[in-house]
């Protein structure tokens, strides 16, 4: 390129973040046209772990592809496996005992908090403070010790079976859970006065990385980012699934839109899964896990059938087609953190770059999410 | 002039509430195990790579080679051979290949074995440098550990 004679030459530099870079959170490469500190494109060239989920569904057995289904967000596979089963049970016409259902809820949002502890930890470690990493994992602990204790793995649960659930849960993980409602409380009591009040976090947060309700329509963006945009958009008070509209709960709204209103919106709900879990622990009924009479060799009828979930990050929903075999025609997923990642290229444009970070670490992404 | 001083002041207070937290944090019992010098128990259901079950009353593998878990398995990773032993009125298992390189530990093989042939292990210090030692006969290491 030439350079305009005795002109200021006004360049641009390319600067790739990631592949493998601590900040995009996994191997997730951003393309990033610089103009000194502020960026002029930002590119997002997701694809690096691409694993063909969606293809293997078409070429295993219905209950084969139930272990992948925790393998898409690892951080929240419950949900994901809940949406799948969903799906499939929508498709057989299995009816799942209550009983399950209540356990779901349960370990689904047992599940949506540790997730969000995660993200917790990892945000502020992005915009520099190591220490609120330990205190969440300390926490986060609990959680996956008790998920451990009924399902037996620690990240990849595979907990829920077409019709009810792998195993039953027992006193002890009721028990604990219990407690770990009541110490979960006063700790984000504490969260907020060691990072949630924090000048310094403020300053890095509040009016960066503003995303508007228009935004959010146009890319699709759901869970805490839409809701961090002033919308009240939660599949499980929209569209409520499995036994949500039995509980009390309120859906945090922040509209600003920063950094800082998508930081608040995950604290919020945290508390509200606990209160959820609360209520899901005194109306926990007896009887069965599991329903009867499901088929060892499913085939469900021929048809399209999609089911919604409200995973940790935001809309997550799987379309099956079943043309009455052994083996899904199609199945495909649409999972939040691709759309979220979306808007990232609009919404980073005139940033500084340390503000793009904290915007990234703000929408949550999980890359094997967005690879699927 | 009263607005950044009172941010100021509030910004540093913020400051302190959270080293107070902090400082709080030494008084605290620690949370951390220290391996390799302790380890925890791994809980009753946690499931590690699959093994072969012993019956009881015979000594032997409770498996029949009836190939029930190689066909629900997702990823292709065993490979079940039997053969009639003489005057038995069933299979009785000669090979028991898991191939724990591709395994993902999801259960499926357990759960489709209705006779309780194969169980999960408590093992998970299973690092190695060769890559071998993953594929390993089920079968032989039940025969070996009744020896
Ligand atoms: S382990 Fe069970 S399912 Fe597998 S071959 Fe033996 S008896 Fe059959
Ligand atoms: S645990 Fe799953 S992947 Fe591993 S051998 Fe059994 S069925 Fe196959």
């Amino acid at each position: 390129m030439a350079v305009a004679q005795g002109k200021a030459p006004n360049e641009t530099f390319v600067l790739n973040l990631g592949p493998q870079h601590p900040a995009t959170h996994g191997v997730l490469r951003v393309k990033l046209t610089m103009d000194g500190e502020y960026i002029t494109r930002a590119e997002p060239v997701p694809g690096y772990i691409h694993r063909m989920q969606e293809k293997m569904g078409e070429n295993r057995t219905w209950a084969q592809y139930l272990p992948n289904t925790s393998r898409i967000d690892y951080l929240s596979a419950m949900a994901y496996t809940h949406g799948y089963v969903g799906a499939v049970e929508r498709a057989a016409g299995i009816q799942v005992p209550p009983r399950a259902e209540y356990v779901r809820v349960i370990t689904s949002e047992l599940n949506r908090i540790s997730s969000h502890l995660v993200w917790f930890g990892a945000f502020l470690l992005d915009l520099g403070g190591f220490t609120p990493l330990l205190y969440a994992f300390d926490d986060r602990e609990k959680i996956l010790d008790l998920l451990e204790g009924i399902t037996g793995s620690r990240l990849t649960y595979s907990y829920y079976r077409f019709g009810g659930l792998y195993n039953d849960v027992d006193e002890d993980f009721l028990g604990g859970t219990r407690e770990f409602v009541a110490q979960m409380r006063p700790r984000l009591g504490m969260y907020r006065t060691l990072v949630t009040e924090n000048i310094i976090l403020r300053k890095r947060l509040e009016g960066i990385g503003v995303i508007t309700p228009e935004q959010c329509r146009k890319y699709g963006a759901t869970g805490p980012v839409i809701r961090g945009s002033g919308i009240a958009y939660d599949v499980r008070k929209v569209e409520p699934y499995s036994v949500y509209a039995d509980f009390e709960f309120d859906i945090p709204v922040f509209p600003e839109g920063d950094s800082m209103a998508r930081y608040l919106v995950r604290m919020e709900e945290m508390g509200q899964s606990l209160r959820i879990i609360e209520q899901a622990l005194a109306k926990l009924p007896d009887g069965p896990v599991m329903a009867e009479k499901v088929p060892r060799v499913l085939k469900p009828p021929a048809g399209d059938y999609c089911y919604a979930v409200e995973a940790a990050r935001g809309r997550f929903a799987v379309l099956v087609v079943s043309d009455n075999k052994e083996m899904a025609y199609r199945i495909k997923l649409r999972t939040p953190s691709f759309s979220n990642l979306s808007l990232f290229e609009e919404v980073s444009q005139g940033m500084m770059l340390p503000d793009a970070l904290a915007l990234m670490g703000s929408l949550d992404l999980v890359i094997p999410d967005i690879d699927r | 002039m009263k607005q950044p001083l009172r941010d100021i002041v509030g910004g540093f207070y913020s400051l302190l509430s959270g080293m107070r937290v902090t400082i709080a944090q030494f008084f605290k019992p620690s949370v951390t195990v220290h391996y390799p010098h302790e380890s925890l128990q791994m809980p009753a259901r946690f499931r590690g790579h699959i093994e072969l079950v012993r019956d009881p009353a015979t000594g032997k593998a409770v498996c029949f080679a009836c190939k029930v878990c190689e066909k629900s398995c997702p990823s292709d990773c065993i490979t079940v051979e039997g053969a009639k032993l003489e005057g038995a009125k069933r299979k009785s298992v000669t090979q028991f290949r898991l191939d724990f390189t591709k395994c993902s530990l999801c259960g499926s093989c357990v759960e489709a074995c209705k006779s309780n042939a194969i169980r999960f292990s408590r093992q998970y210090n299973l690092a190695s440098t060769n890559k071998d030692e993953f594929v390993m006969d089920l079968f032989k290491r039940l025969e070996a550990e009744g020896q």
